[in-house]
C-alpha cells in the first residue's frame, strides 16, 4: 500500500517485572489505512496501545508519528498531537453531561476550540454515533452501548490523525455491530488512520486492510486479514496445536 | 453573560451591599461575629475551589493562613500595611507553587497526611526560629486598623474570590478540572496538563488563605505558632465547606452560619470535649448530608418541582 508513513513502531519493548508483555514489536502505519491488531488474551494487544498513546513508559524502542518521536512524550503532548484513544473498558466522566463529555475531547486535544464553536462542533460526532437528542443526559444514565457510543465522539471531536480503538465494537450485538463497522469505515477517508484492537472476526475481515498477531508480546505473523487468519502459526496462537 | 448569569450577579451584588452596613449598626459582638464568619466563608470558599473539582482533601489552610499573619507580625513596624499584604499574597504563590509541585504527583489518603504534616512542619519551623532568635514565643501586631475596617477587607475580598470561582466555572481551566475529577486518566488522554491545571488551583486557594491571614493579623493583635498555624483552623474549614456542600461556589457559605454558631455553643458548653464534639460532627455530616446543605436543598426544590409539572 502506498501512501506517507504515518506511524512507526519500531523494536518497541515493555516488561511489567519479569513478564515481557511487549517484546521487540515493530509495524508501520501508512495515512488511510486501517491496521488490525489481534491476538490471543494477555498477548500485549492493549499494552501496546498504551505505549503509543503514552499511559504507558516503553522501555526500549522508538515510536514516530510522522517524522517526530513520540515515545518519550507524556499521554497529553501525543493526544495533542494528533493520536486519539478509546479505553478497552469504558471510561465515562461522571459529573458530566453527554455535550459535556463529547466536547471534552475538543478542549485541549489535537484541534482545539471552546464556547460556541465548540458545542455546534460537538453535535456533529454526536449525532454520527446516533445521540442526537442526548446533550444534557447524564452520562452515569447511559445504557452501556450508548456509553461505548459516547466514547467515539470525544475522540472524533478532536479531530485526530490517528485513531486508536482498543476493543470499542466488543460487547455489541450484531446490528448494533453492524452500524459500530459502518462508522470506523467511514473515518480514514476524512484522512484518518486507525489502529484497532479486536476479537471480533467479522469486524476485523470487514475494517482492516492490515493486521499484525501478537501473542505473547511479540508479533507473529503480517498481512492481509484474510491471510493471517488463515496462517498456521495465528491458528496455534488462538487455538492451540492440535488444531493447527 | 445569560440573563441568568446578570440577575445572579446583580443579587450576589445587593447581598454584599447589604451585609456591608453591619459596621454602622453594631460595633460589638455582631461585628466580631462577623468577621469570624466572613473570615472562614472565604477560608472555606477557597478551600472549595481546589478540593471540590480535583478530589484532594488539602488539610495546608492553616500554613497559608499562618504565614499570612506571620508576614503581617513580622513586618508591622517596618512595612506599610498594604503592602504587606501583597507581601503575604506573593509568599502564598511561592510556597503554594512549591508545594503544589511537590505534592500533586501524589493523591488520595497521601495526599491529605502530607497536606497535615507540612502544615505542621512549617509550625515548627516558625516555633524554632522565634524562639531561638526573638525574644518570646509571640509577636505583637499593633496597628489602628479598626474592626470595620478588617470586615470590609474581608467582604472585599469575599467578592474577588467568588468573581474568582465564577470566572473558573466558565473557563477551560474549570472544565479541564471537572474532567480530572471525573477520570485522570481521560484527562490526560484528552490532551489535559492535569499537574498544571492542579498546581495553578492550589496557588489560587493557598494565596488567598495567606491574604486572609494577613488580614486578620492586626485583629488578633497577638500571634504565635500554635494559634497562627493551628490544625484546627484546617479542620474546620474542610468541615464548613462539606457541610455547606462543596459542589456549588455559594455552599461553603451556608455551611459555615450553622456551623460555626454551633461551634460556638460547644466550646462554650463542652470546653474540654471540643475536638470529640467536632469528630462526631465530621462523621454526621459525611454520612447524613453528602452533599451538603446546598444537596438538600437542590434535592427539594427538584421534588417540588417535579411534583409541580
Amino acid at each position: 500500500m502506498a501512501g506517507d508513513l504515518v506511524l512507526s513502531v519500531s523494536d518497541v519493548t515493555k516488561t511489567f517485572g519479569g513478564l515481557v508483555a511487549v517484546d521487540a514489536l515493530s509495524f508501520d502505519l501508512v495515512e488511510h489505512e486501517v491496521l488490525g491488531l489481534i491476538g490471543p488474551n494477555g498477548s500485549g494487544k492493549t499494552t501496546m496501545m498504551n505505549l503509543i498513546s503514552g499511559a504507558l513508559k516503553i522501555d526500549s524502542g522508538r515510536i514516530h508519528l510522522y517524522d517526530q518521536e513520540i515515545s518519550r512524550s507524556p499521554a497529553r503532548v501525543i493526544t495533542r498531537m494528533g493520536v486519539a484513544r478509546t479505553f478497552q473498558i469504558v471510561r465515562m466522566l461522571p459529573s458530566l453531561t453527554v455535550i459535556e463529555s463529547v466536547s471534552a475531547g475538543g478542549v485541549f486535544g489535537h484541534h482545539q476550540r471552546w464556547g460556541r464553536e465548540l458545542e455546534d462542533y460537538a453535535r456533529g460526532p454526536l449525532a454520527r454515533v446516533g445521540l442526537d437528542g442526548a446533550e444534557h443526559t447524564p452520562v452515569t444514565a447511559l445504557t452501556y452501548i450508548d456509553q461505548k457510543r459516547v466514547e467515539l465522539a470525544p475522540v472524533l471531536v478532536s479531530d485526530p490523525r490517528v485513531l486508536l480503538l482498543d476493543e470499542w465494537l466488543a460487547g455489541l450485538n450484531p446490528s448494533e455491530l453492524k452500524t459500530g463497522i459502518f462508522l470506523v469505515e467511514a473515518l480514514p477517508a476524512e484522512g484518518r488512520t486507525i489502529i484497532v484492537v479486536e476479537h471480533v472476526m467479522d469486524a476485523i475481515r470487514s475494517l482492516c486492510d492490515r493486521c499484525v498477531v501478537m501473542n505473547s508480546g511479540a508479533k507473529i505473523a503480517e498481512d492481509a486479514p484474510t491471510d493471517v487468519l488463515a496462517d498456521g502459526e495465528v491458528i496455534r496462537a488462538y487455538l492451540g496445536d492440535d488444531d493447527a | 453573560m445569560t440573563g441568568h448569569e446578570k440577575r445572579g450577579f446583580v443579587v450576589v451584588g445587593l447581598m454584599f451591599g447589604a451585609v456591608a452596613f453591619l459596621p454602622l449598626l453594631d460595633s460589638g459582638v455582631w461585628l466580631s461575629l462577623g468577621v469570624d464568619l466572613a473570615m472562614y466563608t472565604v477560608l472555606a470558599t477557597a478551600w472549595t475551589l481546589f478540593s471540590d473539582p480535583t478530589h484532594y482533601i488539602s488539610l495546608a489552610t492553616a500554613a497559608f493562613f499562618g504565614l499570612g499573619m506571620y508576614v503581617v507580625g513580622g513586618g508591622v513596624e517596618l512595612l506599610p500595611f498594604p503592602v504587606l499584604v501583597l507581601l503575604a499574597a506573593i509568599g502564598g504563590v511561592a510556597v503554594s507553587a512549591i508545594i503544589g509541585l511537590a505534592t500533586l504527583r501524589i493523591s488520595g489518603v497521601y495526599f491529605v497526611i502530607f497536606t497535615l504534616g507540612l502544615a505542621e512542619l512549617i509550625r515548627q519551623i516558625v516555633a524554632w526560629v522565634q524562639t531561638t532568635m526573638g525574644r518570646s514565643s509571640g509577636l505583637y501586631v499593633l496597628t489602628n486598623i479598626t474592626k470595620p475596617m478588617i470586615y470590609w477587607q474581608l467582604l472585599a475580598l469575599a467578592a474577588l474570590v467568588y468573581l474568582i470561582g465564577w470566572w473558573i466555572g466558565r473557563s477551560r481551566l474549570g472544565f479541564a478540572l471537572r474532567i480530572i475529577g471525573s477520570d485522570e486518566v481521560v484527562a490526560v488522554h484528552s490532551g489535559i496538563d492535569t499537574a498544571r491545571a492542579k498546581v495553578l488551583l492550589f496557588i489560587i486557594s493557598g494565596t488567598i488563605a495567606s491574604i486572609i491571614g494577613a488580614i486578620l493579623a492586626p485583629r488578633w493583635t497577638y500571634i504565635e505558632p500554635t494559634i497562627a498555624f493551628s490544625p484546627m483552623i484546617s479542620f474546620l474549614v474542610v468541615i464548613m465547606a462539606l457541610l455547606g456542600g462543596a459542589h456549588r461556589l455559594w455552599g461553603p457559605l451556608v455551611g459555615v452560619i450553622p456551623f460555626y454558631m454551633l461551634w460556638g455553643l460547644i466550646s462554650a458548653h463542652f470546653p474540654n470535649q471540643t475536638m470529640l464534639v467536632m469528630g462526631v460532627a465530621f462523621l454526621l455530616i459525611v454520612y447524613l448530608i453528602p452533599n451538603g446543605v446546598v444537596g438538600l436543598i437542590e434535592k427539594s426544590t427538584h421534588r417540588l418541582k417535579r411534583g409541580d409539572g
